[in-house]
């Protein structure tokens, strides 16, 4: 059944403001949004920009918000939504670039400021780490995050103060606390030990509801919350280590 | 000017590779159209190949009967030097990429898990549950995040400049600032991943467009053994989003609409865990004689494998099935085809990565070494971006350090992107003209129809004739919106041009090429021909049109057997 798309359009060397575009489209009900727009693309308007690449939910590119629900377009599929009308808007809380493209500077220096990468101690040992399949499980929860940014777009706390890291980049961090190769030092824990990191949330859990991979980040910064108070602890009747 | 030691274009897998190896006193960067994260390679589900020997059922597992399995399951096409590199490669790499933090899988004894895999004769697939390929992605990117390799992110390389035989640098659109660039480089590495959407049906990103490899082409670097293309026999129907073949390897059946497994009837003893070429045909020929279900397509049934494995092994397919197909595989069979999945060709390089222009190097799925030959075996693509990935780093490092600066490169690469930059004016001085989504979409659809898993003369011609017009057509694609920031269109007229010079070597190649090998399945001659055809197929760009030749295939270790499983 044709639907009405209504299109966030952004244009810098034209436009002062962006303004909507109305579209009529007839999708398949299996059809997802990114399948949607790609089509109202090719066959209506081959100017209208927005990001994509594996249209199967798991690169990160299409976080959008369709009919005020932040989400990936491609997951998100015609026949579920319950309307005639559709509202596609991009990310909010960030700047527009171009139509539905945001600028994620902010999210992508969050995520380097954490270190996200595993810290092990010396070298690859022969024959690889042994690791009990339990322990490794323990950051399962934490690797589906595909870092599209939709938890930090959505997050109140992101959104009124600009040094909050948010919830993809402290959830990326408790990962690496959970696996049991990682050795990182006190002081790279405690640049997130204070109110621009884990100490920043909430808990309205924004995150948890939006995430299209059902990581919930904010399990992350509860499980940071922890580790911080046991690690200072630890510190204080042990000594610095 | 943008000057760099060394630039590497795709920050996929190989891509990320390359920049970890190449050498830390140089200037290197990586050049990417998508954030590095958006790569393809973040799609690969079953794993990657490695003979660890930890599986108690695989414990006599080498490397080299990892590499016998990979030249066999070649069709014999694979240089078996190159296939055995990749192989002895393998184990070391998998305890770097362990100790860099990639989440694999587990075994009771602490060791990493390793699962069967098609056409392979031990369980030596390396996994990280089915989201293999994503953890191994973020692992490599994290690494770089390290090591502050510097990223030129959502910038489309446009051309390879090369002069007298000899690489000079690219010229970019920087889409976040809409500005046009040269990029000079003394060595330019290409990761520029697979041309699956040439393909209408396809399981690859929408951005794997494969302009890389028509790029390097029409720059004067030559294509080897294009007309052998992937089908992989498991994706969803309809979207055809990739099943990985981990769901077979964890002990799914393939279901025709009688019931029957009917693997039986093709790989007897393999059954649905024989290479990607035999079962895909088998899917397609089953469909084909109306043993399909609505016409299109077969069942591949896990409900067997029981509720815990599926959520354990498999969560990530059962998260696919559940939100594009609307259905639980714990409780209904998955309905499947085939559809195209990887390009075994590539870009003709060397075991160093090295490409016959100076200074210009290829690795990955863009690449062809060949390790592949005409069929590659699951768990093997991820392993080769990460072996001459990192090959390729270490090579063009050692170029680098070893050859001096060429002459004024600076002149070539304005001259480009003058050229450049008055091909984007004259588009805007005309007021309309072809939509080029569509001229794309009309080139999918005759490689779909035309040179798919069964080929014959006649389709095959049928797509050249297509091409051709489309080719004729394409000049006059135009621009719609504004040429600034984030122009798409942009993007992909360019890519268009490429991806035209893609298409017409596969189809020329298939045409060619008269016998049946691996992924390449000739109706009219279906068999394979050795003492005519056991060759490579190199293609060489020329104002007439690709000019073929034929290069020997390195055969001194095994003896080209009849393939069955």
């Amino acid at each position: 059944m044709a639907k009405t798309f209504k299109i966030l359009r952004f244009d810098p060397l034209v436009d002062k403001i962006p303004h909507f575009r109305e579209y009529r489209h007839d999708p398949k009900p299996t059809d997802s949004i990114l399948e949607a727009l790609k089509d109202i693309r090719d066959q209506q308007d081959p100017s209208l920009a927005f990001r994509y690449s594996c249209r199967e939910a798991v690169c990160g590119s299409c976080g959008l918000t369709v009919n005020g629900k932040i989400c990936l377009a491609c997951k998100e599929i015609v026949g579920r939504i319950d309307a005639d009308l559709i509202v596609v808007e991009p990310l909010p809380n960030l700047e527009i670039q171009k139509d539905l493209v945001v600028d994620l500077a902010p999210f992508w220096e969050a995520y380097r400021h954490i270190e996200p990468y595993l810290q092990p101690e010396g070298e690859a040992p022969p024959g690889g780490h042994r690791v009990a399949e339990e322990k490794m499980e323990k950051v399962y929860q934490y690797i589906t995050c595909i870092l599209c940014a939709c938890c930090y777009a959505a997050c109140p706390v992101a959104s009124r103060d600009g040094r909050y890291l948010g919830p993809a980049a402290l959830a990326k961090l408790y990962r690496f606390v959970r696996d049991p190769r990682d050795r990182r030092p006190f002081k790279s824990l405690a640049k997130v030990d204070n109110p621009a990191g884990a100490w920043g949330c909430d808990t309205v859990f924004r995150c948890n509801e939006v995430c299209p991979k059902s990581v919930r980040p904010a399990d992350g910064i509860e499980g940071l919350r922890r580790t911080l108070v046991a690690r200072r602890t630890k510190r204080l009747f042990k000594g610095k280590r | 000017m943008l000057e760099h030691d060394i630039l590497i274009v795709g920050g996929g897998l190989a891509g990320l590779a390359a920049a970890l190896s190449a050498d830390p006193a140089l200037k290197v960067a990586v050049v990417s159209k998508v954030h590095p994260l958006r790569s393809h390679s973040v799609a690969a589900q079953g794993g990657i190949n490695a003979a660890l020997g930890n599986n108690p059922d695989g414990k006599d597992d080498t490397w080299q009967k990892h590499a016998f399995d990979t030249i066999k399951g070649s069709d014999y096409l694979a240089d078996q030097d190159s296939a055995e590199l990749l192989c002895r490669m393998a184990v070391p790499a998998m305890y770097d990429l362990d100790h860099w933090g990639v989440p694999f899988s587990r075994f009771p004894d602490g060791t990493i898990a390793q699962r069967p895999f098609g056409g392979a004769g031990f369980p030596r697939t390396c996994y990280a549950q089915d989201r293999t390929g994503q953890v191994l992605l973020h692992t490599l990117y994290e690494q770089c995040v390290r090591r502050g390799v510097t990223f030129y992110e959502e910038w489309l390389v446009a051309s390879l400049v090369v002069r007298d035989g000899r690489c000079l640098g690219l010229v970019a659109y920087d889409m976040g600032n809409g500005e046009i660039l040269p990029l000079e480089a003394r060595a330019v590495i290409f990761a520029t991943g697979g041309y699956g959407r040439v393909f209408l049906r396809s399981t690859n990103a929408y951005i794997n467009l494969g302009g890389g490899i028509g790029m390097a082409f029409r720059a004067g670097v030559p294509l080897k053994d294009m007309e052998f293309v992937q089908f992989h026999p498991t994706t969803i129907f309809g979207k055809n989003i990739l099943i990985s073949e981990a769901a077979r390897g964890e002990g799914g059946y393939l279901v025709n609409n009688q019931g029957r497994r009917f693997m039986e009837d093709y790989a007897p003893k393999a059954m649905e865990l024989a290479p990607r070429d035999i079962v895909a045909r088998a899917i397609q020929t089953e469909v084909d004689k109306g043993n399909g279900f609505a016409n299109e397509y077969v069942h591949l049934d896990l409900r067997h494998l029981g509720r815990e494995k599926i959520l354990k092994r498999l969560p990530g397919i059962r998260d696919i099935c559940v939100n594009f197909l609307s259905l639980d595989p714990m409780d209904t069979p998955i309905p499947i085809q085939p559809a195209q999945h990887y390009s075994m060709g590539g870009i003709d390089v060397d075991a160093d990565c090295a490409s016959p222009v100076e200074g210009f190097y290829a690795a990955g799925e863009c690449a062809c070494v060949s390790v592949h030959g005409a069929n590659r075996l699951g768990g093997n693509s991820l392993l080769e971006a990460v072996v001459f990935g990192r090959i390729a780093g270490a090579s063009a490092s050692r170029y680098v350090k070893g050859s001096s600066p060429p002459g004024a490169p600076e002149r070539s690469l304005e001259d480009e992107t003058r050229r450049f930059g008055d091909r984007l004016a004259e588009i805007k001085r005309r007021d309309t003209g072809e939509n080029v989504f569509r001229l794309l979409n009309r080139l999918k659809k005759t490689m779909s129809d035309n040179a798919g898993i069964f080929r014959t003369a006649k389709p095959l011609a049928a797509a050249l004739e297509e091409i051709r017009e489309l080719r004729s057509a394409y000049p006059k694609a135009f621009i719609f919106g504004s040429i600034g920031k984030y122009c798409q269109e942009l993007l992909v007229l360019v890519e268009f041009g490429y991806m035209l010079d893609v298409a017409e070597v596969i189809v020329q190649g298939a045409l060619l090429r008269e016998e049946t090998r691996g992924s390449h399945y000739r109706r009219d001659f279906p068999i394979r021909l050795d003492a005519q055809w056991l060759k490579h197929t190199i293609v060489a760009w020329t104002e007439k049109g690709p000019e073929m030749s034929y290069r020997p295939v390195k055969t001194d270790k095994y003896k080209p057997q009849e393939r069955k499983y």
